[in-house]
């Protein structure tokens, strides 16, 4: 396979699919033949450096009902081809959802946000995913369809390793579902990359719910520091029903970094993702905090 | 693989093509349309020396199929302004010095016009943020900051 990126030398059969069904029954007869194509910001690249070979290729974008963000009092529902841009404009996510809105707003260049869709994101599974720590802490729950029917899933049982999902040959991620926030909730999201645009040496989000002087609920994702974005369970714990102090902020942040196993690779060492994660950690937590109308 | 019509509307005139589905909008429209505007950098999303219009929308053409653009209007670097009726972006790019190789510059001043377009008035630093994405190896980027800042008029 060539991999000279003027060009995109492998060859397919496009499939452009104008309704839902279409690219079911598409997924239903082709299945690990076939990739679907919505932003192309990801597939485009794999396919040039000869990364997956798709036989067939069914692009989604055409298809009407899958580009909408729909924000009640049920929470947001985001379909799946909305573009990371459409996100970072929307009113509902930047107001409720602060986490969503700093990590959309971190990604790539305007062009990339423009073409990129939130359901491609997740369907990459990127373990420097964006998107994926936010929707971690904000306990979403993704519909996965095809021509049997549809099935919800929490985010967390998504992702299985890098690039690899729980989806289904014959199935497409439609639709991404939040939780609505209260008004005593707050989150955040922080990266760090080595320029603005970059893809992640390591992000995190937080997301907690407050009363008084006291957190009830506390939820932390890491991204970039494990096959999968994860959770740390060790750190929530520390949070949960308490008190939220500097110092408990710091303890937490401490049981945060120690709780991961990043790995050295082309972006970054496993000993600076360790050193910046508490750090990040903490700041994330400060400011989810104060968002939540929290006083330190 | 079979070529199939796609017709998609290019700086404003409709064009019908005739391509094979792996066709990449970038060479479709340097070597179909003869359009040498949009440049090939890096072809993985890195640089954006590529970017076209797509529907008033900054996009990649490099990261593009071009059979997917039925229907959709694009605009080229060729459709701001020629060289007797130069955009004013184009205009101001020329006073401040903002153009050193040029290789950048058709997708700096597509992404500045979507910019000036949302944004009529931006501060500097919403500019470096719109136009992050947009890499200049001759590391004009001052110069071209200040030309979209200080631009006259804009469209």
């Amino acid at each position: 396979m060539a991999t000279d990126t003027r060009v995109l030398a492998a060859e397919f059969q496009y499939l452009e699919a104008h309704s839902l069904d279409e690219a079911l029954a598409w997924l239903g007869q082709y299945g690990t033949r076939a990739r679907v194509l919505a932003g192309g910001t990801d597939l485009l690249v794999k396919m040039k450096t000869g990364q997956v070979q798709p036989e067939y290729i069914i692009y989604i974008k055409k298809v009407a009902g899958l580009d909408y963000i729909q924000a009640d009092e049920a929470g947001l529902r985001i379909g799946a081809t909305t573009t990371l841009r459409k996100l970072e404009g929307c009113a509902a996510v930047k107001t409720g959802y602060s986490a969503l809105y700093e990590a959309v707003r971190s990604m790539a260049a305007t062009a990339i946000r423009n073409m990129g869709t939130i359901g491609g994101n997740l369907g990459n599974a990127s373990p420097a995913a964006d998107t994926a720590p936010p929707l971690l802490v904000y306990g979403a729950t993704l519909k996965l369809a095809s021509q049997a029917g549809t099935r919800l899933v929490p985010v967390e049982e998504f992702f299985l390793g890098p690039g690899k999902t729980c989806l289904a040959p014959e199935e497409l991620l439609t639709e991404i579902s939040l939780p609505p926030q209260g008004s005593e909730s707050g989150s955040s999201f922080l990266k760090l990359g080595r320029v603005a645009a970059d893809i992640a040496k390591i992000n995190v989000a937080v997301s907690l719910q407050r009363s008084g002087r006291n957190c009830t609920a506390c939820r932390i994702a890491f991204g970039s520091v494990a096959p999968t974005p994860i959770r740390v369970p060790e750190a929530e714990a520390l949070l949960a029903g308490q008190e939220i102090t500097e110092d408990l902020i710091e303890t937490a942040a401490q049981a945060g970094a120690a709780a991961i196993k990043p790995i050295s690779d082309n972006r970054s060492t496993r000993e600076y993702r360790l050193k910046v994660s508490r750090v990040m950690l903490a700041e994330a937590l400060r400011a989810a905090w104060q968002r939540a109308g929290g006083v330190l | 693989m079979e070529r199939q019509w796609v017709k998609l509307k290019v700086n404003g005139k409709e064009r019908q093509l005739f391509i094979k589905p792996n066709e990449l909008l970038l060479n479709v429209l340097r070597d179909e349309l003869g359009l040498m505007g949009a440049k090939y950098g890096c072809g993985l999303g890195e640089c954006a020396a590529c970017t076209v219009l797509v529907n008033g929308q900054p996009m990649l053409a490099c990261l593009i199929l071009a059979v997917t653009m039925e229907g959709q209007e694009i605009t080229t670097v060729e459709g701001m302004g020629d060289y007797d009726r130069l955009h004013p972006l184009q205009q101001s790019f020329l006073d401040h010095g903002a153009v050193q190789c040029g290789f950048c510059t058709p997708g700096m001043l597509l992404t500045a016009q979507a910019l000036l377009a949302e944004n009529p008035d931006p501060s500097e630093e919403e500019i470096r943020d719109y136009l992050r994405g947009n890499l200049c190896r001759c590391t004009g980027y001052a110069a071209i900051v200040r030309a979209v800042k200080e631009v006259k008029h804009p469209a």
